[in-house]
């Protein structure tokens, strides 16, 4: 059941010098959220912001009814959402879109990019539940950049790839060791990203026959099937991302890989 | 209890709120965040007599308290509306009423024949003022001559409440204004969106796909009002205004330059039950004002 509802900020946590957590606190139970879901922030303090701005759900616990979105400081939105205060009223609209699909298969491989990160903690809760293996595969070009690994580490074997090379392997995360070879390990791969980064991975995903499902970024209006600005190309015509995605398996997609 | 009833022509609305094509889907997008029933009318998305996969990503750029969009009549077609969208949507208690998009005037003939047919359908509103097509819509309503060839032909062929929507990108609207009246109009809305563009600096790029767009918002607003106003006094027909309508204060706004009943668009995107909120608004004012009627409101600005 989706929901417009003001939380109440509860507080921030900076991981570095662009990126925070925030968490907020629901006016009453939380509806459920899948892993993928995404809600639409209002951003009210700002006269500079006039939309809401969609964000990955990172988190969510039905037993304090709260809330969590991983936030990367790119514009004013961001900017603004990181500087409200404790207890600040912020209106959200949740949970929106669709989520990852339960595999049928064990080795599922998390390839996550930048700010990519945001859906796969609930992910990897989500799988763990289901006996899944999960690998999360995290890259970025400075190793400042990689957060959160120790969140990420109860639900699986966390990889590492940076272009400065300071952390992890040196290269882009489809560079990994973990691709050498003719054999995937992994039976199912899903990714968020660059559009680059994911586009790249799928291309490994059908390399290597393996499923994939990527988890879609849009510049949207309203986020609930409205207005149909989100829209991305797939073998059936033009879908929304906010309600037919985020999430889609690459075979939907017009991906040339 | 204050009448908020209001007649658009033959059509009775239950009261001056509703909703703008595009920016309010079907109705159906919307139930889980408010009672769809308690609108006058939905202008469901706008309707073409083919699929149309509209323009290419990406549609949407945020400017100063607006956006632009060039979504470009995305719809799957007047029989699919028909047969599999209306049937799902005609048992909300209120009205639902089409928006009638053409390449050619045979288009707009063709899909309005086929929606006089529908049973429960008493109005439909034509739209030629689209900024996002490149054949038809707004290429209609900059001009006063196809204007009204469009509305004439289509006023030939359809028997209920002919609403015609007016394109802003127009040197003198009350001109289009009685023109399209001229030519059968039973109804004016107005405004569409102002033809507009974005560019991001550090690409060098525009932000849309289709490099100009349709500028919706706040930031539109007073020109909205003012075009309102002109029509008001140009025809005789009643108005729905629309143009950046956020609360209860804009839309009375518009009831008083001139308009009967009035459309809540991209304010839709934002809060999703800000239409039931401006219903409620609009209530709340009349009971403040001690206005027994909403009709006492119309055009009901008084200058000096």
């Amino acid at each position: 059941m989706k929901k417009v509802e003001d939380f109440r900020v509860l507080g921030h946590k900076w991981l570095n010098y662009s990126s925070y957590i925030i968490e907020l606190e629901a006016p009453e139970p939380l509806s459920p959220v899948q892993p993928g879901n995404f809600a639409e922030i209002e951003i009210s303090n700002s006269p500079h912001v006039f939309l809401r701005r969609p964000f990955s759900i990172f988190d969510a616990n039905p037993l304090t009814n709260t809330l969590s979105f991983y936030v990367k400081v790119i514009g004013e939105g961001t900017r603004v959402l990181g500087k409200a205060r404790k207890g600040d009223k912020v209106n959200i609209i949740y949970p929106l879109g669709n989520a990852f699909s339960i595999p049928e298969k064990k080795n599922i491989l998390v390839v996550a990019g930048g700010s990519g990160i945001a859906p796969f903690i609930l992910y990897g809760k989500a799988m763990q539940k289901q006996g899944k293996q999960v690998t999360f595969l995290l890259g970025a070009r400075k190793a400042e950049d990689i957060v959160l690994t120790e969140m990420f580490r109860p639900y699986g074997e966390v990889l590492i790839t940076t272009e400065d090379g300071l952390l992890g392997e040196k290269g882009m995360v489809t560079q990994h060791s973990i691709f050498i070879g003719k054999d995937s390990p992994f039976e199912h791969i899903v990714t968020c990203g660059p559009e680059p980064m994911m586009k790249a991975v799928a291309g490994i995903a059908r390399k290597k026959k393996v499923s994939c499902e990527v988890s879609l970024e849009n510049t949207m209006a309203c986020g609930f099937g409205a207005c149909l600005c989100c829209i991305v190309e797939t073998v059936d015509g033009n879908k929304c991302v906010c309600t037919e995605g985020p999430v889609f398996n690459i075979n939907q997609l017009t991906w040339q890989t | 209890m204050a009448d908020l009833s209001v007649s658009i022509h033959k059509l009775q609305l239950k009261n001056p709120v509703t909703t703008a094509s595009g920016t309010y889907g079907y109705g159906e997008e919307f139930v889980e965040f408010m009672d769809v029933n308690r609108l006058a009318a939905i202008f469901v998305k706008g309707i073409t007599l083919e699929h149309r996969e509209g323009n290419p990503y990406p549609r949407m750029a945020e400017t100063a308290s607006g956006m632009l969009n060039s979504v470009g009549l995305q719809n799957r077609g007047v029989d699919y509306f028909i047969q599999h969208i209306y049937p799902r949507v005609r048992n909300f208690d209120t009205h639902i009423i089409p928006n009638v998009n053409g390449s050619t005037i045979e288009d707009y003939v063709t899909v309005t024949r086929k929606l006089n047919e529908v049973k429960g359908i008493e109005a439909i509103e034509l739209n030629i003022s689209c900024p996002n097509v490149k054949a038809g819509g707004m290429a209609f309503g900059i001009n006063r001559k196809s204007a009204m060839e469009a509305t004439r032909a289509v006023r030939d062929v359809y028997d209920k409440t002919l609403i015609v929507k007016l394109s802003p990108n127009v040197t003198d609207i009350a001109d289009m204004a009685r023109a399209v009246v001229d030519a059968g109009a039973d109804a004016i809305s107005l405004v569409n969106t102002f033809l507009g563009m974005a560019i991001n600096a550090e690409t060098r790029r525009p932000i849309l796909g289709t490099i100009t767009g349709g500028l919706s918002g706040p930031a539109i607003k007073p020109i909205a009002l003012r075009m309102v106003w002109d029509v008001f006094k140009a025809v005789k027909v009643p108005v729905i205004g629309m143009g950046g309508i956020m609360n209860a204060a804009d839309a009375i706004e518009f009831i008083l330059a001139g308009s009967t009943a009035i459309q809540v668009g991209t304010a839709n995107f934002i809060d999703p039950a800000a239409s039931v909120k401006i219903l409620q608004g609009v209530k709340e004012y009349m009971a403040r004002q001690g206005v027994s009627s909403v009709k006492e409101l119309i055009g009901g600005m008084i200058v000096k």
